[in-house]
């Protein structure tokens, strides 16, 4: 593992081609991976991020091109000729059996095992864990089953079980995405650690200010070929996200279109929140949203705040407390708060939000069907429902070239919350809540998404939207409430925004 | 800044969504599919094999073309019919029937011993046919609500809840009629069963119906879309207890409707009426494309099932084989049929990156 004298690449990639469908997926995609360095690769969803990481895994062969590993040809079969060669993944999907101890994941393909016969060493098994674990710094009893960490935690058993496996070259995806501030800056701290002690390292990352801080090179794909590659002290974000996207991305949040200074039209406000109390959950917490405005709510992990956006959308139960729209109780349960005029863009698309092995244009109609029933059978007017379709994808421009009938799991990521969002349009909501609206979305499409949002907002809708990136909530919203400890702690103007302000308050006390 | 919330798993995967660096087995497009790939996905494919297998047996089974024996199938595909359709409402929500032959077995004894000339509740009065009828309709659908609350409002398992209702509803059966079968029932009821031209049109206009239902109405969508996520469908503001509920009701009431053509079959109420039938009826809608996973059917594809069932059991019978032979064809085929399902789930589109 010691750093070669003459910096020959540890892996290269040369002239890499990839087509599924006659489709190039993949253009002669040509880079090195220098031993002892951190390279970031980044580039929109769709650029070919996936499939080159899916061809050096082993999962799939390039339909030309090669891989040089250390100076001889690397062509893995499967993947466990990558992990053989000293290749290893941390995925954004966590790979953990959360039922299993965190040991047990540890050491899952190769337990210790008493001499030849098939009992399991349980005390090598907890050393072992125990060496790993002290390498990332994750304090916790090797016997607790994976399922009562957090994310961030989770994350380091992944990194520890990578490193476990004496990899050369460590491949990181996204992650950072479900980490809250502390465990990012951790997370950070302990790759330079790795760094220093000469592990190669690949980060995949749409959080391109992280790249450039903690990257040595850089690496970007746009449409399947290498758009821009060199030291990232040559680069900077927005340069950066000029080769993403191939155009100048102006500015990221669109701006208003009512004048800066207009207070926000006057009146009761659309949402009023009183006193809302759930044991455990959330604490007295009482805020207003006015029509036309976009309230950012930020926290960190366990806040309390995706609990707060399930209560007001009617999926769990609360207590205590009071919620009026436009004056009126809410009514229970979500069906009467849509038909009141709610929209609620849950945190995880794919657990809630999609139905993923159905049609796009299943998906895009599921909530507003009830509008296309044509008498007391519930006989649906079809030809409607296809118009609607046609109209929804314009509006929010869901992938052209996909067709209606495709699963909506073919979509990207980005495709796919815009397909949630444009649902949601039928009922031309009064009240919208987006729970981590961009998650794991590119650039462009985020762009995209922030600027459906500032439209809606400008057309008069109220918008809660609950996000962990504060460059996010700082660029998007009118106001911004701080949760913390299901507590509300906060309650910023735009004019006071500032990143040390927010955090400041997101802190436990 | 994190925002999952701590205590549930991150691992959330649906059934068939594919992880980062899922294994990507290069796909055609439709055009570039071979004959035989566009074969297995037709969903005519299983009508084709129908066929297909009554053509390939007829040389050795002695008497398969005859119209007797003709119409010898389409007796008993009638009820089987009746019987998949209503399973295949549960099975589309992700659930699954067991209850269904003894729901048969309940509803057939009641209806017997309702319009039994002899002792019959219902006497041997004009409106005695109609009424026990809508017994073994009303019986029908109590079952389903029964097992659909227990699923829904107690949270149990389907499987768990439709098995322990089998066995309740079929003790109930026989200890109505102490294990024996009622017969001397009026004539006019048997019609309904006997009568081929009776019984092929009401099948027709019951599965017509059911067609309809899943493809064009507010509920199909319903139903389809608690399948495929009952999470997403909740939040986007579907009923989804009742949805299930009355997918299970729905099977209760095509068991009623299978016992009436059952039971004027046999001119006997029977508390076994369908006890062979439930994995027939299972089998043929799985053959049929019904997939066990919730979301995936069509009722087209479950009376491709069912005939394929139909003629595989029937010339199987001719040619000779066993019981337990004929079990072993059934079960191959099941297999086949559920590979397929997951081969066809697994080519996919391109994933973009």
């Amino acid at each position: 593992m010691d750093p070669a004298p003459i910096p020959t690449p540890l892996l290269r990639f040369e002239g890499i081609d990839k087509a599924f469908d006659g489709v190039k997926v993949l253009r002669s995609v040509s880079f090195d991976i220098l031993p002892g360095r951190t390279l970031g690769l980044v580039g929109e969803n769709g650029a070919g991020k996936s499939t080159l990481m899916n061809i050096l895994g082993g999962n799939l062969r390039p339909d030309a091109g090669r891989m040089v590993w250390a100076q001889s040809p690397y062509s893995p079969q499967s993947p466990a000729d990558a992990a053989r060669t000293g290749i290893a993944f941390v995925h954004q999907e966590l790979n953990l059996f959360p039922n299993l101890s965190i040991a047990e994941n540890l050491s899952l393909t190769r337990f210790p095992t008493h001499g030849p016969f098939p009992w399991i060493d349980r005390k090598a098994l907890h050393h072992r864990a125990r060496e790993l674990l002290g390498r990332v710094g994750l304090d916790a009893p090797p016997e607790m089953p994976v399922e009562r960490l957090s994310a961030g935690e989770r994350q380091l058993v992944e990194l520890a079980a990578a490193l476990g496996t004496q990899a050369q070259l460590l491949i990181l995806d996204e992650p950072t995405t479900s980490l809250s501030a502390r465990e990012i800056g951790r997370f950070f701290e302990l790759l330079a650690r790795l760094r220093s002690d000469g592990l190669t390292l690949l980060f995949i990352s749409h959080a391109l200010a992280d790249v450039l801080r903690h990257c040595d090179d850089i690496v970007v794909l746009r449409d399947g070929a290498v758009a821009a590659a060199g030291r990232v002290t040559d680069f900077d974000v927005p340069k950066v996200v000029q080769r993403m996207v191939g155009r100048d991305l102006a500015q990221i949040f669109p701006q208003s279109r009512r004048s800066p200074t207009s207070p926000h039209p006057s009146g009761p406000p659309l949402l009023d929140v009183r006193h809302l109390s759930q044991p455990g959950i959330l604490d007295d917490i009482s805020f207003q949203l006015h029509h036309g405005e976009i309230l950012g709510l930020a926290g960190l992990m366990g806040a309390g705040r995706s609990e707060l956006a399930r209560i007001l959308f009617g999926l769990d139960p609360c207590r205590n407390g009071v919620v009026l729209l436009n004056g009126i109780p809410l009514p229970s349960g979500p069906r009467q708060r849509l038909k009141a005029g709610m929209a609620f863009l849950t945190e995880d698309r794919r657990t809630d939000g999609l139905c993923l092995e159905a049609s796009i244009a299943d998906n895009l109609t599921l909530v507003g069907l009830r509008r296309f029933v044509r008498n007391a059978l519930g006989w649906l007017n079809r030809p409607g429902l296809a118009d609607t379709v046609r109209t929804l994808r314009g509006a929010v421009r869901v992938t052209p070239s996909a067709r209606d009938s495709q699963p909506v799991r073919t979509l990207s990521g980005g495709n796919q919350q815009k397909v949630i969002l444009a649902k949601w349009l039928v009922t031309q909501p009064r009240l919208l809540i987006l729970d981590e609206p961009t998650r794991g979305i590119d650039i462009g499409a985020k762009f995209e998404i922030y600027q459906l949002i500032r439209q809606l907002a400008d057309d008069g809708a109220g918008i809660l939207i609950i996000s962990s990136e504060l460059e996010e909530l700082i660029g998007l919203c009118d106001r911004a409430l701080v949760m913390a400890r299901g507590r509300l702690r906060d309650n910023i103007p735009r004019a006071e925004f500032s990143q040390e302000r927010i955090l400041q308050a997101a802190l436990p006390a | 800044m994190g925002g999952s919330r701590g205590q549930e798993s991150t691992v959330s995967r649906s059934n068939a969504h594919p992880g980062p660096y899922y294994p990507v087995t290069a796909s055609l497009s439709p055009a570039e599919q071979g004959g035989f790939d566009r074969l297995l996905r037709s969903e005519y494919f299983v009508l084709i094999l129908a066929v297909g297998c009554f053509l390939i047996l007829a040389p050795f089974a002695p008497g398969l073309a005859t119209t007797g024996n003709l119409e010898s199938i389409l007796t008993l595909l009638l009820p089987l019919l009746l019987l998949s359709v209503g399973q295949s409402f549960v099975l589309l929500t992700g659930g699954i029937d067991l209850s269904i032959a003894s729901t048969v077995g309940l509803t057939s004894v009641l209806g017997a011993l309702a319009v039994n000339l002899d002792q019959g509740w219902f006497g041997p009065t004009a409106w005695a046919v109609p009424a026990s009828i809508a017994l073994m309709v009303a019986a029908g659908i109590g079952v389903g609500l029964l097992n659909g609350l227990a699923v829904v409002a107690l949270r149990m398992p389907a499987f768990i809840v439709t098995l322990t209702s089998m066995m309740f509803v079929g003790g109930c059966a026989i200890w109505l009629t102490q294990s024996k079968g009622v017969g001397n029932l009026p004539a006019s009821f048997n019609a309904l069963g006997g009568r081929t031209a009776i019984a092929l049109p009401l099948t027709v206009l019951a599965a017509a119906a059911a067609h309809l239902a899943l493809g064009r109405t507010l509920f199909g969508r319903w139903l389809y879309a608690v399948g495929h996520n009952s999470r997403t469908a909740r939040v986007s503001g579907v009923p989804t207890a009742a949805v299930a509920v009355a997918a299970y009701a729905l099977s209760g009431l095509f068991a009623a409707f299978a016992s009436v053509l059952l039971t004027g079959q046999a001119e006997t109420g029977s508390p076994v009426a369908g006890q062979r039938l439930l994995l027939d009826a299972i089998a043929a809608a799985v053959i049929g494309g019904v997939s066990l996973f919730g979301g995936k059917g069509t009722i087209q594809g479950v009376f491709f099932g069912v005939l394929f069932v139909r003629i595989l059991d029937n010339s199987l019978n001719l040619i000779g084989l066993s019981y337990f032979a004929i079990m072993i064809v059934k079960g191959c085929a099941i297999v086949f049929a559920a590979w397929l399902d997951a081969w066809k789930t697994r080519r996919p589109l391109v994933r973009s990156a």
